[in-house]
């Protein structure tokens, strides 16, 4: 890593990290559409993503060494130009983004001739890529307007991504993404332009100090409530979430596993990013007691979501109502107002897209071999696909938060964090939700591991290694930041404290 | 070899040893061996190098990693793990060859599975005796969970399943909303879970916090039985008997009761919990959960229930000594683990045994049986008698701390409770032996000789017959162990 910075300072290329991690993702789209061919295509978009990883491990390396980083764009000052700003929070989440995007994409060779024609590869990259630049954009920039602008890029590549998946009921789960989606956004937009109305700027930083001055007004109230409803729906936080387990069941296998663990995470920290850095939390808990609503509608979603996912009968529709869940504590995280509860909200982006990816991807090698991901078609499974469901099970009891593993770490600060706030009805609701979770991994280890296949079943071989061996990197990875927190709950917590700033409700 | 150095073989003997068995799986007599060969190894280095040690005073610590700040993987071990490593690493020699019997008497499928995950049980239950605090105590319980779930559901039936279905719901469930809570609670509170002589509490939480707390741990740890969690325990009995015996009446139980014990003591400390009077609600739940488990064991006709509601019953013996908190009754609830163990193994090796040689599970079946297994039913007698509490047995020392405990603690009546479930495991114990020895046999078979018929099934029960006996005359050296606990 010292090395690799070593030769981006030689070329002089360290200040300018932050906009070749935004813009090289921007011009390999075309550049696919160009190379046409599936496999060059294939190439290009992965030296891309493989670069934006690096680049983006880069950047956190020197956020953590050097404070925060700013890098104006055309060298433009704010509040005129365009500014880049990446603090702890959103250097973390530029690393989930495209590492997950690496892992995920290296499958697609294999993954993606499931629900993809190969001459529509091309076009299926090049969203891709485009959906990466918007969430890459999405967290690096500095003024609200483009948050609004590369939000959009993200939402329309990913449901040109959703849509190609293999059946016709994707076009309508895209659809309604779409509608949903649009809503979210304009409001989004809304809150962006009453904030420029009351203070003439459109800088993050700016605004958060502007405001500050002005005080508390309507037009500030219903920005606040205008950007807030609108991440919401974008981060899918139960109710306004509806959209998310058709759009994830009905899209190709990969783009549901890269979509589980990038989109929602990215929306969340715009959350985080509004409230924290714009309005600030004076004004969204010390006076609105924001912290209410938000700790209401996730301990909603912690039982409702997973309640419903123990009753579905296909896997991946299940995990996605899982997915609903797991924002749920996200979202608690923040709710809870202290370091420790914070901590585990951002640790949690980290470990969820670790185990939720690895999950999806267990499902693309069975979908692959078996034509399905519906439970009952999965008997014997265990027996024919031996590591496939091995990683399952672990990335499973991941989510359960068996110790060990990532999920034990992201409960543990949660719990931490509603005892430090006196809320032990929170901390028992978070624990008894996990065990929901247990509920509904073994009704699927169940069935895989102790039904005999139908009759008449046809006997599938284990997944490739294409698939394999990405799957068992999340699932060791799972592990590993399961035991070796620093880099990830380490980050977190400092992520945290920044944001917070001494702040206490 | 130094200490550390042992306690780092005998963490990781079991878990080469469970490689050792997946790799061999193909040669059967050869991956038997290595299972003798690593639990022989594990045995001598916890006996020999480990005991002598701590006997001396020695704490051996092993520092691993630091998961989260404040919460690290560390081993450090003392009297009481001391005695569950003991008790855990020699028993597993005893019930491997008699495993070995069972297993191929039966003509089991899936062994490599069977032994590698019994050998990955025994991994977790050492873990937990090592434990340096309650996090890595809590990793290596859960790790006792998940691994021996494929041995309950090792047959693949419908029944299989539905009791692993009780089995994981109970045990994960509890230690996940409640010993998990309670973790992170103790955690918040003292700012660190390490066990340490007189507790880590003391002056960080009131009593009705200590209370609250203190239930969170009891019922947490749903290994240790307490009513209402049991119900797992005889839903377990659909495993083949050999698990029923190692682990569902040692290493498995018993990490749920060295779990209550470790953290009474070391935790909350004696002291405290006799101060603030946190723990006299526990003295009522274990008395009841005595009882009445006893009272549901005589009502039990399959002789591995009526077993397994007895070990509930015991179990609540040493939860009761924890609770009661004094030195006598925390000293008489450590030797019940031990002497429990012994006794109880004894029991489920037979009925194994009987089931391999007569295919009979249920208790009125029994009748006669003496004339055809001889050994078999005198070493039933022994593990009963011993269970019971009946000199020259060593249950009855135990049982005799607990009952001058319960008197020094000032609750005599406890002593009435702990007399009255004596005479209700006559009850339910004596019956089996009196059909066996008495009462003429349903079809004739003539006489046999079961020990030398099948050398591997009954040879391990009169060994640990036999065993129990020893633990009487021999009980100083634990007692003198168990000494340690209170310095």
């Amino acid at each position: 890593m010292s090395s690799g910075a070593e030769v981006a300072e030689a070329a002089g290329l360290t200040r300018h990290l932050p906009v070749l991690l935004v813009v090289a993702p921007m011009l390999a789209a075309p550049l696919c559409v160009l190379v046409r061919r599936a496999r060059p295509a294939w190439w290009v978009a992965m030296l891309v993503t493989v670069a934006s990883f690096v680049l983006s491990c880069l950047i956190l390396q020197q956020v953590i060494h050097t404070g925060t980083v700013n890098y104006e764009v055309g060298g433009w000052e704010p509040p005129w130009g365009i500014e880049l700003r990446i603090e702890l929070v959103n250097a973390l989440v530029l690393v989930i983004v495209s590492g997950i995007s690496t892992v995920v994409l290296s499958t697609a060779p294999v993954s993606l001739p499931i629900d993809v024609s190969e001459d529509r590869h091309y076009l299926f990259y090049s969203a891709f890529l485009l959906c990466m630049t918007g969430l890459l954009g999405m967290t690096s920039a500095g003024d609200a307007f483009n948050v609004f602008v590369f939000l959009e890029i993200s939402s329309l590549s990913s449901y040109t991504l959703i849509a190609l998946g293999p059946t016709r009921r994707a076009l309508i789960a895209s659809f309604r993404y779409l509608m949903m989606g649009t809503v979210g956004g304009t409001f989004i937009l809304l809150g962006v332009g009453l904030l420029y109305m009351v203070t003439g700027t459109l800088n993050i930083d700016q605004l958060g100090t502007s405001l500050a001055a002005v005080g508390p007004n309507r037009t500030v109230l219903v920005a606040l409530a205008c950007v807030v409803l609108g991440a919401s729906v974008k981060l899918a936080l139960f109710p306004f979430g509806i959209w998310l387990p058709n759009a994830y069941t009905f899209a190709p296998a990969m783009v549901t596993a890269f979509l589980a663990a990038t989109a929602t995470k990215v929306a969340y920290y715009v959350l985080v990013r509004f409230v924290f850095r714009i309005f600030g939390p004076e004004l969204a808990f010390d006076q609105l007691h924001l912290e209410r609503i938000l700790m209401t509608l996730a301990l909603t979603a912690m039982f409702v979501a997973s309640a419903v996912a123990i009753f579905q009968q296909n896997v991946k529709r299940m995990l996605a109502y899982s997915s609903l869940a797991q924002i749920g504590y996200m979202v608690l995280g923040l709710s809870l107002l202290t370091v420790n509860g914070f901590t585990g909200g951002i640790v949690h982006l980290f470990n969820h897209a670790l185990m939720k990816s690895g999950l999806f991807l267990a499902l693309a090698a069975i979908a692959l071999r078996l034509g399905s991901t519906q439970l009952r078609d999965l008997a014997g499974i265990g027996r024919q696909m031996p590591w496939t469901m091995a990683a399952f099970v672990g990335a499973g009891l991941s989510l359960i938060g068996v110790p060990l593993t990532v999920g034990f770490v992201s409960k543990w600060y949660l719990v931490l964090g509603a005892l430090e706030r006196g809320l032990w009805p929170v901390a028992v609701a978070i624990l008894l939700s996990s065990l929901l979770a247990l509920v509904y991994i073994w009704r699927v280890v169940e069935v895989a591991y102790f039904q005999a296949p139908a009759e008449g079943a046809v006997p599938v071989r284990e997944a490739p290694l294409g698939l394999l061996v990405p799957l068992w990197l999340l699932v060791g990875a799972t592990v590993f930041f399961g035991i070796f927190t620093g880099a990830s709950a380490g980050v977190a917590e400092q992520a945290a404290e920044q944001l917070l700033g001494g702040w206490t409700p | 070899m130094s200490p550390e150095t042992a306690l780092w073989v005998a963490l990781v003997g079991p878990f080469v040893g469970m490689g050792l068995v997946g790799l061999l799986g193909r040669w059967p007599d050869l991956r038997e061996t290595a299972s003798l060969v690593v639990a022989g190894g594990v045995f001598a280095t916890v006996a020999m190098v480990l005991l002598p040690a701590v006997q001396a005073g020695g704490r051996p610590r092993l520092d691993l990693v630091e998961v989260v700040p404040g919460l690290a993987l560390a081993f450090e071990l003392e009297p009481l793990g001391m005695l569950f490593a003991l008790v855990a690493s020699g028993l597993w020699i005893v019930t491997t060859l008699y495993a070995v019997g069972y297993m191929r008497g039966h003509d089991e499928k899936n062994q490599t599975r069977f032994f590698m995950c019994f050998a990955l049980a025994i991994f977790g239950a050492l873990g937990v005796a090592f434990a340096a605090n309650v996090f890595t105590l809590f990793v290596f319980y859960e790790a006792i969970t998940l691994s021996t779930y494929p041995l309950v559901t090792h047959h693949g039936t419908e029944a299989a399943r539905r009791a692993g279905r009780t089995y994981l719901g109970i045990l994960m469930g509890t230690s996940v909303a409640f010993l998990l809570l309670a973790m992170i609670w103790t955690h918040a509170l003292a700012g660190t879970t390490d066990f340490r002589p007189g507790g880590i509490l003391a002056g960080k939480a009131d009593g009705t916090l200590l209370m609250v707390l203190l239930g969170l741990y009891a019922f947490g740890t749903g290994k240790a039985a307490l009513m209402p969690f049991h119900r797992w325990l005889p839903a377990a009995m659909v495993a083949p008997t050999p698990v029923s015996a190692l682990l569902h009446a040692v290493a498995v139980v018993k990490a749920g009761v060295f779990t209550v014990l470790k953290v009474v003591v070391y935790i909350f400390g004696p002291e405290l919990l006799v101060e603030t009077g946190a723990s006299g609600w526990l003295v009522w739940v274990a008395a009841g959960t005595l009882l009445l488990a006893s009272l549901v064991a005589l009502f039990q006709n399959n002789l591995k229930r009526r077993l397994a509601y007895s070990t509930i019953s015991q179990l609540a013996y040493i939860v009761l000594g924890a609770a009661l908190a004094t030195e006598a009754a925390l000293r008489g609830a450590g030797l019940h683990i031990a002497m429990h163990a012994m006794g109880k193994i004894t029991l489920f090796f037979c009925a194994g045994a009987i089931y391999v040689q007569t295919h009979k599970t249920e208790v009125d079946e029994l009748d006669g049986l003496a004339r055809r297994m001889p050994f078999t039913m005198l070493a039933f007698l022994l593990g009963a008698c011993s269970v019971i509490g009946l000199p020259p047995m060593g249950g009855s020392w135990s049982k005799l701390y607990l009952a001058t405990g319960a008197v020094a603690s000032g609750q005599s009546l406890m002593m009435w409770v702990f007399m009255l479930s004596s005479l209700l495991s006559i009850g339910y114990l004596m019956p089996i032996v009196a059909r066996a020895f008495l009462l003429p046999p349903r079809n004739e078979h003539g006489r046999q000789n079961d020990l030398l018929r099948a050398p591997l099934l009954v040879g391990p029960p009169v060994l640990t017959g036999v065993g129990c006996i020893a633990l009487f005359f021999g009980f100083d050296v634990l007692y003198q162990l168990l000494e340690g606990m209170f310095r």
